[in-house]
């Protein structure tokens, strides 16, 4: 087992050391930050002074060299726009994103998992057919036109729900958290519904396969047989098996969560890293993209090697297989 | 645990009938067949694939999968017919008192759950007041019964870490946890080496003579039947076509497909003989032949086959469905 992470882990290092390669590149070819920066009436001196600052006069692989000893030391760099470390914006909004994205994967785990199992052991009913149907329009319609719909629904027609912002904040481990009251929960409620939609019918589908494959194998039979009672049948010997595929998936769509929860937060004017993002990039501010892409490379690698232990912790077979190696 | 009546045997099938209601049709996978098997009785169900032998079985414990139904006949157990018992009732029973073994044992134990957790959950599922620790070591107790080393450390274990023999004793040791009065075994030596199907064999025959549980094992290898039952029920096409005593069935069949059966397995005393198959292919379930349902294959067909025969007892214990049943004379 623990030969097994320390093998991910190295996986890991050069995963991460790749991608900053690549990102930095990218971002260093596409347009020019310092025309965003200074006003067009400003001498050729003061250009190139500013030039010199930002350290853009010096070749590519200097810059990127200059960016790995720094990053390294934990300094992505300093926004062009805020003038504060960028690595210190993007830790701010963080909260405000990860409490957005847990909030869609606990809904997409409660709404989905049930939902399939149970189109899964009834696929002949209306009922279960409701449900898949349902799940192909969440797969279909777009985030950020339901976003738009929800608020026109349920924060201008009807007025239940708030439409923008994270509400009141407490402070939870030094961190802000909207969940801890009822102010904050009515302001997460329909963001997190909106990011979580997609999620949802992924799991429904995903639980839903399992179930039917599952409920005609020989050990639900013999479970049958043993005379258990039918509810510990699928939530034990059906359930547990589901979860193998389950956990995996949403484990990685975890980090999707994450990353593509621009367009939530941009709809429900949620202060996360989303939003930054997209300023960053209106802004062509470098150090933040770079720091942003970088965070969320750091994020996906260390969800992936979760998921990995997870798993085996579900599956045994995985577990024995890597203790032999 | 003893039956109400005493001499009752302990199950009795009267005129069983499972039907499979699909869209091409209705298969009548089973039609029709009685049996009984009395207390530490074996029995053996024997036939080809699709006859119906499996069906019965599943019929019997009331775990037959949509679209297939129970549509006639009686089921005795312990003469309580469990056509009239709910699905509370059943689900008490199965696992309880009568068990179930199956073909596959790869396919049998939850890949997922260690071994404790699926031999204990068979006995709170039926007596949810036994304390962990003592359902525990009757799990432990039952591994050792069948003869798996070290059981202590096995109940730990999780399926994939035994081999296919251990697991269908494991799968057996399940079976046996609540002392049941009735075993219905599915091919449960199919998929096993013939040193372990020996082995297994010997296990499940000491235990009916020991405990009186009643065997039902159903198998389409006659080698296996021979050492290990006492009467044989032979099936073809849904029907029984053949019952006695073992013995006398397989030194003297009676039915063709008995012989032709029995003609198809490799002898020492035939060696250098061309060896025997029946000809033809066993009949569809959706589509199966007037009359007779094994006279398309069958050498002694005549135009009486074309309708149905009826069970007959030509000699006294000896059930035949045949119009042409041999005499019974010794060898062929």
């Amino acid at each position: 087992m623990s030969a097994f992470i320390i093998r991910r882990l190295l996986q890991s290092v050069v995963v991460v050391a790749l991608m900053s390669l690549l990102v930095f590149v990218g971002v260093n070819v596409v347009g020019d930050p310092v025309h965003m920066l200074v006003s067009p009436e400003a001498p050729q001196e003061e250009i190139e002074r500013i030039i010199r600052n930002l350290g853009l006069d010096r070749p590519v692989h200097e810059q990127y060299l200059f960016f790995v000893k720094n990053a390294l030391n934990g300094d992505l760099g300093r926004s062009f726009v805020f003038g504060e470390p960028a690595l210190k914006l993007i830790i701010q909004r963080m909260p405000a994103t990860f409490e957005l994205a847990f909030a869609a994967l606990l809904m997409a785990i409660v709404f989905g998992i049930p939902l399939g199992i149970y189109a899964g052991i009834y696929p002949d009913r209306v009922s279960s057919k409701l449900i898949m149907s349902g799940s192909i329009l969440g797969f279909s319609l777009p985030t950020f036109w339901v976003g738009l719909m929800m608020i026109m629904v349920f924060a201008v027609m009807l007025g239940w729900l708030p439409s923008t912002g994270r509400g009141e904040t407490v402070s939870l481990l030094g961190l802000k958290v909207s969940f801890l009251t009822i102010d904050g929960l009515r302001h997460i409620l329909m963001p997190a519904l909106n990011l979580a939609l997609l999620k949802i019918s992924l799991v429904i589908r995903l639980s839903r396969a399992g179930a039917r494959e599952a409920m005609h194998l020989d050990y639900v039979k013999f479970a049958r047989a043993k005379g258990l009672r039918e509810s510990r049948v699928v939530m034990v010997h059906v359930m547990k098996n589901i979860m193998i595929p389950v956990v995996t998936v949403l484990g990685l769509e975890f980090g999707s969560l994450i990353a593509f929860s621009v367009v939530t937060e941009t709809v429900f004017a949620w202060p996360g890293m989303g939003k930054l993002i997209i300023d960053a990039l209106h802004n062509l501010d470098r150090p933040v993209i770079v720091a942003y892409l970088m965070i969320i490379v750091l994020v996906f690698v260390i969800i992936n090697l979760m998921v990995d232990i997870l798993y085996s912790i579900l599956d045994p077979r995985v577990r024995i297989k890597d203790a032999g190696r | 645990m003893t039956a109400p009546g005493t001499d009752a045997p302990t199950l009795e099938v009267r005129g069983l009938a499972t039907h499979f209601f699909t869209k091409a049709g209705v298969a009548k996978a089973v039609d029709g067949i009685s049996f009984s098997v009395g207390k530490g009785e074996i029995m053996g169900l024997v036939g080809e694939s699709g006859s119906g032998k499996s069906v019965t079985g599943f019929s019997i414990i009331g775990l037959v999968d949509p679209p297939g139904r129970v549509v006639g006949g009686e089921i005795l157990f312990q003469g309580q017919n469990l056509a009239n018992l709910d699905g509370e009732a059943m689900r008490q029973l199965r696992g309880n008192r009568i068990a179930m073994i199956f073909q596959d044992p790869m396919m049998t134990l939850n890949p997922v759950l260690r071994i404790d957790t699926q031999m204990v959950e068979t006995i709170h599922a039926h007596d949810s007041s036994v304390p962990q620790q003592v359902a525990l070591a009757r799990a432990r107790d039952a591994l050792g019964e069948v003869g798996i080393p070290s059981p202590d450390e096995r109940l730990r274990s999780y399926p994939h870490q035994f081999s296919g023999g251990m697991r269908q004793r494991v799968a057996i040791a399940i079976a046996l946890l609540n002392k049941p009065d009735l075993i219905i075994a599915d091919e449960p030596t199919t998929a096993l080496d013939v040193t372990i199907q020996g082995q297994i064999l010997y296990q499940a025959q000491k235990l009916c003579r020991e405990t009186g549980t009643a065997l039902i094992w159903i198998t389409h290898d006659l080698a296996v039947i021979a050492g290990l039952a006492d009467h044989i029920s032979v099936m073809y096409g849904g029907r029984i076509v053949e019952q006695g005593p073992i013995a006398d069935v397989l030194d003297r069949p009676m039915h063709p497909y008995t012989q032709g059966l029995l003609g198809s397995v490799p002898g020492h005393n035939r060696r250098g003989q061309k060896l025997f198959q029946i000809p033809g292919m066993a009949p569809s379930l959706l589509q199966m032949p007037e009359g007779c349902a094994f006279r398309p294959r069958c050498q002694i067909a005549d135009d009486a086959c074309l309708a149905e025969p009826l069970i007959t007892e030509p000699v006294a214990g000896r059930h035949v469905r045949c119009y042409h049943p041999s005499d019974g004379g010794a060898g062929r």
